[in-house]
């Protein structure tokens, strides 16, 4: 208890630093997947390749990523930039997929009908497309969320603040009180940004009060699961 | 007024959806194009907002050759309701109507106050004006759509199966209203159907399409009922199971007519007792040959 109460500053300074350097990624990689995945959907011949080429970043060990950037990116080798970066590029790996279902999932008659009634591309874009898409792409980047937050923990191995520290710094002295506040404290930050992004969801789709197409948000978000497993 | 000059249209895949058409439309009043899927009409419909364009031939509205005009622009000209009326599912009901004035610029709330006009218009009650499409009726969201289609108050109104997807006695309904906003409004109206009743009823002018765009019989309803140009007409329209034949029987001395059943269709009275025939003075194709194509009518100012 005396090292919660002697530690209490620096728990949270570390719990925002860590909130901070996951929100990045999540929403870099939210803006960056979205044309991507858009394009996915619209040229279907390419969509095969630009979803397994995204796909296989996934597979890049995010350990080795961490190391290999600085040298990529001529950054520092403790430089919080390569873990933002090495995330992002995960956010997107799994967020273009999902993107692209979600444009998909977008119902063609009203697509079609908004383009008869006198709608530009790039207006039936913004006020058609991407909002039908929402909930869809809404699961998807709650799905990143949590993913990215976990995972910048191992940022704390090549030496960037996060709450991983506490973990590796628990384990090192066997001291499980740490290591127990390290998790906690990720869990705590999952689960206040998934409770702010549906919250998020509610207010920007009040169409979307009862979805109905709530098993085609499950079976997308299913797949995506399965892919970054 | 809408012209089109021998339009062929053939998809990248080789399909020839319409072929070699041509088609007098005369403005302010209803033709109906009629026919199964795949006999190129709703092709034809698209053509006139360009959602296709035709692969080769002219299309016309009053004189002016629309593939030099803009798409975007044509659209927002031109009313356009469509079968589970299309609407946008993520904007409320004064919304969805006050859509394209917005598109061209018309302030949201001058726009929604005109929405609200047109709900009136249409036979919706004002309190669903805040409601989004999916708690409507599907018949309410039809009104919505022709709403929607009258709210730039377009000289044309394209109209693809509208009424396709809503029950039997909301369609009659919703048949009744078109036919009445019709003698109000005076729009030049382009209406697809696969029914043959509802094209006999709704139809100034009708054109009956085999496949591929090709016409089998265009002319007034009377007229086709008359005189089917061929066995495919006599079949489409019915006469051929004598689903059109009304006989006269004598009922306590008074004329009665029935169907082909011996079901009591009406009664006979002298002509000017009675309402008289809807396109006595309507048709936009007197005077021309029965089963011919009908002659172009002389007014001008579709747009």
């Amino acid at each position: 208890m005396s090292w919660l109460l002697g530690n209490a500053d620096q728990i949270v300074q570390i719990t925002l630093v860590h909130a901070w350097y996951s929100a990045l990624p999540i929403v870099i990689g939210f803006v960056i997947a979205i044309p991507i995945g858009w394009l996915a959907n619209r040229y279907r011949v390419g969509r095969g390749t630009i979803l397994a080429v995204v796909g296989l970043l996934y597979a890049v060990p995010s350990l080795p990523l961490f190391v290999a950037l600085p040298s990529l990116l001529g950054t520092r080798i403790l430089d919080p930039a390569n873990v933002i970066v090495a995330l992002t590029i995960y956010a997107i790996a799994i967020m273009v997929r999902t993107a692209s279902d979600a444009f998909a999932s977008v119902e063609i008659d009203v697509l079609l009908s908004a383009t008869a009634v006198g709608f530009s591309t790039w207006r039936r874009f913004w006020s058609v497309e991407l909002p039908l898409a929402g909930p869809v792409l809404l699961s998807g980047i709650r799905v990143v969320s949590v993913s990215t937050i976990s995972l910048l923990s191992v940022g704390s191995v090549i030496g960037v603040t996060s709450l991983g520290y506490f973990f590796l710094d628990g384990f090192q002295r066997a001291f499980a009180l740490e290591i127990i506040v390290g998790i906690v404290g990720t869990i705590v930050i999952a689960v206040i940004s998934d409770l702010l992004l549906s919250l998020a969801g509610r207010l920007l789709m009040p169409w979307n009060a009862r979805p109905p197409s709530r098993r085609a948000v499950r079976r997308a978000e299913a797949r995506t699961l399965v892919e970054a497993a | 007024m809408i012209e089109f000059r021998s339009v062929t249209k053939r998809f990248p895949d080789g399909t020839v959806a319409v072929r070699d058409f041509s088609l007098v439309i005369p403005s302010r009043r209803i033709t109906v194009l009629v026919g199964s899927s795949g006999s190129g009409k709703t092709t034809i419909l698209r053509m006139i907002n360009r959602m296709v364009d035709p692969t080769s031939g002219t299309i016309e509205i009053d004189g002016d050759d629309i593939a030099g005009i803009e798409p975007v622009g044509l659209r927002r000209g031109i009313g356009y309701v469509m079968q589970n009326a299309g609407l946008l599912p993520h904007r409320r009901v004064a919304d969805n109507i006050a859509t394209v004035p917005v598109l061209r610029g018309v302030r949201r709330k001058d726009a929604r106050a005109r929405a609200l006009e047109l709900m009136d218009t249409v036979g919706l009650d004002r309190s669903l004006a805040e409601r989004y499409p999916s708690q409507l009726s599907g018949g309410q969201q039809q009104r919505v759509g022709v709403a929607r289609g009258l709210a730039v108050d377009p000289n044309i109104l394209l109209m693809d199966e509208p009424f396709g997807a809503v029950d039997p006695l909301v369609r009659a309904e919703l048949q009744r209203e078109l036919l009445r906003l019709q003698r109000d409004l005076d729009k030049t109206v382009v209406f697809v159907t696969h029914d043959i009743d509802e094209a006999l009823l709704l139809g100034d002018q009708i054109v009956i399409f085999t496949t591929g765009g090709i016409v089998a019989q265009a002319g007034t309803p009377q007229e086709i009922l008359a005189a089917p140009a061929d066995e495919f007409v006599a079949r489409f329209v019915g006469a051929d199971r004598g689903k059109r034949a009304l006989h006269v029987r004598e009922q306590n001395g008074r004329p009665v007519v029935v169907d082909s059943e011996g079901r009591a269709a009406g009664v006979l009275v002298p002509d000017d007792a009675g309402l008289g025939a809807r396109a006595g003075d309507g048709s936009p194709a007197d005077g021309s040959a029965p089963g011919g194509r009908p002659e172009p009518a002389r007014d001008g100012g579709a747009r």
